[in-house]
């Protein structure tokens, strides 16, 4: 168990220094930000006094371990647009993007397995084909679309939620915002957190139905039902138990995929989350958040990797207790 | 071996007289696209308390299908579409499925084929014991407990205290198929249905769960339905026999008269392709043909193509089951009012 973990860990930093290489080349692919950066009448000494104060001067595998300490620190230097740390601008735009990641996950997770369960029991049923007919929108339409369509229905032709922004926040704590306490916060997060988890859900539904049919398939699901147990028991506690194992993995990667493609929706919404935040410095070339954006990304992909290997231990006892067969 | 059927059981009383499971006209159905198989065709049978029928044929001649289909676990589409079937004196094939539930493991058990597959491989085996346990007898966590020990140590599964929050992938096939006996006798049902259950096993391993599911059986007048394809498994075990074909019952007899005097046509050639020690043949006989698939069961006795006695009532007119020795056979050989006459073996082989 332990070598597992230390394994799985040192594979984690493996990975996090390839997406620092990568964040870091960044720097030098995307032409010389120092000439954005200064105005036209900047002279040559006023370049390279910026040149050192970013410093770019350095050699460059100087400059790389320098970039991974300082993002081990979660310090990934100066905006070049704004000339603020970037780690400060990543902050105070993470609740927003956080709790609307976490939202529309709840509402996929919930919705999916639930809906999954569902479809998978009452097989051939005219609301199962409905909601697999309903399910093939959900995956073919792209998010930004969905977004623009709820805001058309809701906002604008019914007017009964806010088409964009966060509503009123309050402040929890020393940095941390909630938009989760005010009724203006929840009816604006109501949209943005549907055209998020929409795609999530008709993929955790269709996994949760496709896994549950197989496993209701299985001779334990004909033994359970032959021992005399009742469909809920069989349905809820054995057959769902173990549908559950392969639909972990998709929901952990799925998760990640939320955030990361919170991209899309904070802009629809505009919303004033992290992703809006990367979609700013792209269009203005602002390495250092575009950088620390990726490593934020990449970082929440391997935690979430590593809680789901975790999890897999904690549910299936083939992994947790070796052998012993006589 | 072939003991009588043990009429003074606890459970047998005054009541002896009535079969613990009895099929009448039995017939399963799978509705398709191509039109509806027919799995099971007529079949009746009745099994007596603490007696042990062994149900034989090919693969997919509609003996697990028979099991199946008592206890009513079906693959829809396939449903019963016509017949009774009596669990005591109580009609149960028109239950329908909340009704059923409760016979399920309290009164009929079953156990399959492979105890590999047959256990949830995320709950211990005590887990699975104790909810079996719960569901059927009214007792508490540590009773039941209790309860689940008793019937891992009458199973044969040695140190139980140390194995019973054990999961199934730490037990080898043969003990896993002692846990699944030890589920499927749980609640003490009248009949237990046992489908293939040595077919996945070691030989080796084979003739001590048989002899477990015998005796545990025999002490408690449970009565069993066994399934197999393996005539070895049969003469071992069973107080009487059953021969299928084609989703039809054409044989039910003594298991030595349908052993050692086989009555149909059919029968006596599965008979005879048995190796044996003392039999050396260059070849083992085989029956020409195969036989046929459920959507082309021929008219008459299904057998008829294959059969060497065949003549034209075989292919117009199905034989019912008919008196023949100490068994009853379906074959128009043995109609006493218009017996076909045998074609001798010579003619039959010159047939060929």
């Amino acid at each position: 168990m332990l070598a597992f973990l230390i394994q799985r860990v040192l594979q984690a930093i493996f990975v996090m220094v390839v997406v620092a290489l990568i964040a870091f080349s960044l720097f030098h692919y995307v032409g010389d930000p120092v000439l954005n950066m200064v105005g036209q009448e900047a002279t040559e000494a006023d370049r390279a006094a910026l040149r050192a104060r970013l410093g770019l001067d350095q050699p460059l595998p100087i400059q790389f371990f320098q970039f991974i300490a300082n993002a081990a620190q979660f310090e990934f230097g100066i905006s070049y647009r704004s000339a603020r740390p970037v780690t400060d601008m990543i902050v105070e735009r993470l609740p927003a993007t956080l709790e609307l990641a976490i939202i529309s996950a709840i509402f996929a997770v919930v919705m999916g397995i639930v809906l999954g369960i569902y479809t998978a029991l009452n097989r051939g049923s005219w609301l199962s084909n409905f909601i697999m007919t309903a399910s093939l929108i959900g995956v073919s339409l792209p998010t930004f679309l969905i977004g623009v369509l709820l805001i058309y229905l809701f906002a604008v032709e019914l007017g009964w939620l806010p088409a964009f922004g966060r509503g009123q926040t309050v402040p929890v704590g020393d940095w941390w915002t909630t938009g989760l306490l005010t009724t203006s916060g929840l009816r604006s997060l109501i949209l943005p957190a549907i055209t998020l988890g929409l795609f999530q859900l008709t993929l955790i539904m269709r996994l949760v139905r496709a896994e549950m049919l197989e496993v209701l398939r299985a001779d334990y699901i004909k033994f359970a039902r032959a021992r005399g147990l009742s469909k809920r028991v069989v349905n809820l506690r054995h057959a769902l138990k173990n549908t559950l194992i392969p639909v972990i993995t998709i929901i952990g990667l799925q998760l990640g995929t939320i955030i990361a493609f919170a991209i899309i929706t904070e802009t629809v919404f505009q919303w004033p989350g992290v992703g809006a935040l990367f979609i700013t410095a792209v269009r203005f070339v602002d390495i250092p958040v575009m950088a620390a954006y990726l490593m934020m990304i990449a970082l929440v992909f391997v935690v979430i990797n590593l809680i789901v290997d975790l999890l897999y231990y904690a549910v299936d006892p083939r992994l947790r207790v070796q052998g012993g067969a006589k | 071996m072939s003991s009588t059927p043990s009429f003074d059981s606890p459970r047998g009383g005054d009541t002896a007289a009535v079969p613990v499971l009895s099929v009448r006209e039995l017939r399963v159905e799978f509705p398709t696209r191509h039109g509806t198989l027919v799995a099971l065709d007529s079949v009746s049978f009745d099994i007596a308390p603490g007696e042990v029928l062994g149900v034989v044929g090919e693969s997919g001649a509609g003996k697990s299908m028979t099991g199946n289909a008592v206890i009513q676990l079906l693959e829809p589409p396939g449903h019963i579409a016509g017949g009774e079937v009596h669990l005591g004196a109580k009609r149960i094939d028109n239950l329908d499925e909340d009704a059923f539930v409760p016979l399920r493991g309290r009164h009929i058990g079953m156990i399959f084929q492979d105890p590999l597959t047959s256990l949830n491989p995320l709950f211990s085996v005590g887990e699975q014991l104790i909810e079996t346990i719960r569901t059927h007898l009214p007792l508490n966590h540590k009773q039941a407990r209790e309860r689940a020990l008793e019937l891992l140590r009458e199973v044969g599964i040695p140190a139980p205290e140390n194995r019973l929050d054990a999961y199934p992938h730490q037990f080898s096939g043969g003990m896993r198929q002692r846990v699944v006996i030890a589920l499927a006798l749980a609640a003490e049902p009248e009949l237990v249905i046992a489908d293939e259950p040595t077919t996945a096993l070691d030989v080796s391993v084979q003739a001590q769960i048989l002899a477990l599911l015998k005796r545990l059986c025999a002490e408690r007048g449970t009565a069993v339905m066994l399934v197999t394809h393996d005539m070895g498994v049969i003469a071992e075990t069973a107080d009487r026999v059953a021969v299928m074909y084609a989703g039809r019952l054409i044989e039910i007899g003594p298991v030595e008269a349908v052993i050692r005097d086989p009555q149909h046509p059919y029968t006596r050639g599965l008979m005879a392709s048995i190796p044996g020690i003392e039999t050396s043949r260059e070849r083992l006989y085989q029956i020409e043909g195969s036989m046929p698939r459920l959507a082309a069961i021929p008219a008459g006795c299904a057998f008829n193509p294959r059969c060497p006695h065949a003549v034209e009532r075989c292919r117009s007119e199905r034989p019912e089951l008919l008196p023949a020795g100490t068994s009853r056979a379906a074959c128009w050989l043995h109609d006493p009012t218009d017996p076909v006459i045998p074609v001798s073996e010579e003619v039959a082989a010159d047939g060929h």
